[in-house]
């Protein structure tokens, strides 16, 4: 029994009457009100705030395309190659689904890794939104293992030559690795079993779990509240009389509604010219190995991985093995991820955002961004791409060397950041947003 | 009810007795959970030794069998392969593989029972990607001091044609050499080496 009669829902036309009887049994315009409605936020967002609403969006759409894939994909490595081209060519509709669900799981990262570069920006995962932060970077880890799990599916060659590196990873582990990848895969080498149990992974087990921490990490937000370009708290800024809200706040709704779905609109137009002109997109997003038949006797020429995920792949490849052992280059691959759990804690500047930051932190975001890329794009080539040095450095490969240089400053901007953060020469925020 | 007292001590070890046997059944449903994941009976079985004929082996041909889903390979190679080899004994990180990655019939210079047939797993020792036949010729792709071997796409690692790693590879030890015995002159058992049969 409600303790307090509720005010009639108004406002929905002739829906009024429906939903005042649904809100009187279910917590509908609280909740409505809570996450979205009557949030308030900064009002000055900038571009950068585009990209978490954006990837929530790919994510409906990742769902959406995945379980129409599922009504027509075999999990079974004798048919699962000549399930998708059947998918392709034979299902009415099929190469479009598919096709937005090759292009969506790029675009879910290049929205990820621009929306996490907007924390960096803006210092977003600094108190109180440490767990926001680390919420969000458990997405991050989900979203890697899902598309993992989901690229071997297609059963081509690079599908299984990459799923075949990952789970050698895991032999590298001291003593019980042998047994752990045996475990993994379910059998002494990539096969059916591997593809069967990665289908469930990528098709229910993951997804919860992704959702889930979606949920946590919206719901976390719309309590700390969002920060902003400024990284000053709009909470502590007195309330404007008229309005009751904090001076420099608005609410989401519409103002934010609007602002967001005019991003969806340019996005699914940008989508929409990489879905039905490029996507392949070179190589990059579909890479050509995979138009071939998963083979076990015989690696392809050249194997990367998808491009979201080269620049720990370079990291991989850049460290050499250690007392007969690859263990240390799975250890800093591991470590180049997890140490971004850390970031709240490392950042100990008086100010969040890069605008009233110093000289060295923004040399130091330039040079991380500078250097993730280039780790990125050596990733996606052979060892040799850039020739190899003379003899008076052992003939080494020069992308080798350049991916150890990368690989250092990648772990210096974090490993320093207690001490280059504090000592720069800060600005002083404003009082209110500008 | 209301005016007796709480007993939070008897109230504390029901909960942790609770708590414990809980979650020992919780540990011990997780297992046939666990379990279910290892290698099933099915793909156990399908480990069975397998024959190669090489009569029709050529020198400095490489044939390629499958074993445990594993490609082996079987290299007849030349006197210059074999000169390659003993070139290689300073770029090699184990020169006299005293890493166990072969059977005590393979701990010799060549890494073979017979000098000129090599049997291999072709598994880079890195991380699984199968390397590539690189000759003695190759020298344009894998430098001037090439002298044959294997060449890993994946990662660069190198060997030379008896499986040695070459020093600076990312794969930590040399290819590993199954069990295999000669039965006659052109064939090998690859998976097995009992003597007698």
């Amino acid at each position: 029994m409600a303790a307090v009669d509720k005010q009639p829902v108004t406002g929905a036309g002739p829906l009024n009457g429906m939903l005042t009887w649904v809100d009187a049994r279910f917590p509908l315009i609280k909740m409505w009100e809570e996450q979205w409605g009557k949030y308030v936020a900064p009002k000055n967002f900038t571009f950068w705030y585009y990209f978490g609403s954006l990837s929530a969006f790919v994510l409906v759409l990742q769902i959406l395309t995945g379980i129409f894939l599922t009504m027509n994909y075999k999990p079974d490595a004798a048919q699962a190659f000549a399930s998708v081209e059947y998918i392709m060519r034979d299902v009415w509709g099929g190469w479009i689904i598919r096709y937005m669900h090759s292009t969506g799981a790029s675009a879910f990262f290049i929205c990820i890794y621009l929306h996490m570069f907007r924390a960096l920006l803006y210092g977003s995962y600094r108190k109180p939104r440490e767990l926001l932060w680390i919420f969000g970077m458990l997405i991050y880890l989900c979203l890697m293992a899902e598309a993992f799990f989901g690229y071997l599916l297609p059963w081509g060659q690079m599908s299984y030559w990459g799923a075949q590196v990952i789970v050698n990873l895991f032999a590298a582990v001291p003593f019980i690795g042998e047994d752990l990848s045996i475990w993994i895969r379910g059998d002494y080498v990539v096969s059916d079993a591997t593809l069967n149990r990665f289908f469930a992974f990528h098709v229910i087990a993951i997804p919860l779990v992704l959702l889930g921490l979606v949920a946590a990490h919206l719901t976390a937000l719309h309590e700390v509240g969002s920060n902003n370009p400024d990284g000053v708290e709009i909470k502590n800024q007195p309330k404007d009389p008229r309005t009751g809200l904090p001076l420099d706040g608005i609410y989401s709704h519409p103002y934010y509604t609007i602002k967001d779905a005019f991003g969806v609109v340019v996005f699914l137009i940008v989508f929409s010219v990489i879905m039905f002109f490029l996507p392949e997109m070179g190589g990059y997003f579909l890479e050509y190995n995979n138009f071939v038949p998963a083979d076990p006797l015989n690696t392809p020429q050249h194997i990367a991985p998808v491009w979201y995920f080269t620049p720990f792949y370079s990291i991989l490849r850049a460290i050499p093995p250690l007392l007969n052992s690859q263990f240390p280059g799975v250890l800093a691959m591991g470590a180049s991820t997890t140490i971004l759990f850390l970031l709240p804690w490392l950042d100990r500047s008086p100010v969040k955002s890069v605008r009233y930051k110093g000289p060295v932190f923004k040399a130091a975001l330039a040079l991380f961004v500078i250097v993730f890329l280039v780790l990125g794009y050596l990733g996606t080539e052979p060892t040799n791409v850039w020739g190899q040095f003379g003899a008076w450095l052992g003939n080494a490969d020069r992308a080798t060397v350049a991916a150890r240089i990368c690989t250092a400053i990648y772990f210096l901007f974090f490993i320093l950041m207690p001490w280059y953060s504090r000592l720069d020469r800060c600005k002083p925020e404003p009082a209110r947003l500008t | 009810m209301s005016d007796q007292q709480v007993d939070k001590g008897k109230r504390g070890f029901l909960l942790a007795a609770t708590g414990v046997v809980g979650g020992v059944a919780v540990a011990a449903t997780a297992v046939p959970f666990a379990g279910s994941m290892l290698p099933s009976e099915r793909a156990k079985a399908a480990g069975a030794p397998v024959e190669a004929d090489i009569s029709k082996l050529a020198p400095g041909e490489m044939q390629i069998v499958e074993w445990r889903g594993k490609p082996v390979w079987i290299v007849n190679r030349t006197k210059e392969m074999l000169e390659g080899i003993k070139k290689s004994d300073a770029q090699a990180s184990d020169p006299n593989s005293d890493v166990p990655q072969q059977p005590e019939y393979a701990k010799n210079e060549y890494r073979s029972i017979k000098p000129d047939i090599v049997v291999l797993e072709g598994v880079c020792t890195h991380l699984g990607c199968s390397p590539q036949y690189k000759s003695v010729e190759a020298k344009g792709d894998m430098g001037q001091d090439w002298n044959g071997g294997f060449f890993c796409p994946c990662h660069g690692s190198k060997f030379d044609f008896a499986g040695r790693v070459f020093q600076g590879s990312p794969a930590p030890t040399n290819l590993r050499v199954p069990p295999y015995k000669f039965v006659g002159d052109t064939k090998i058992i690859i998976g097995d080496d009992t003597k007698g049969a």
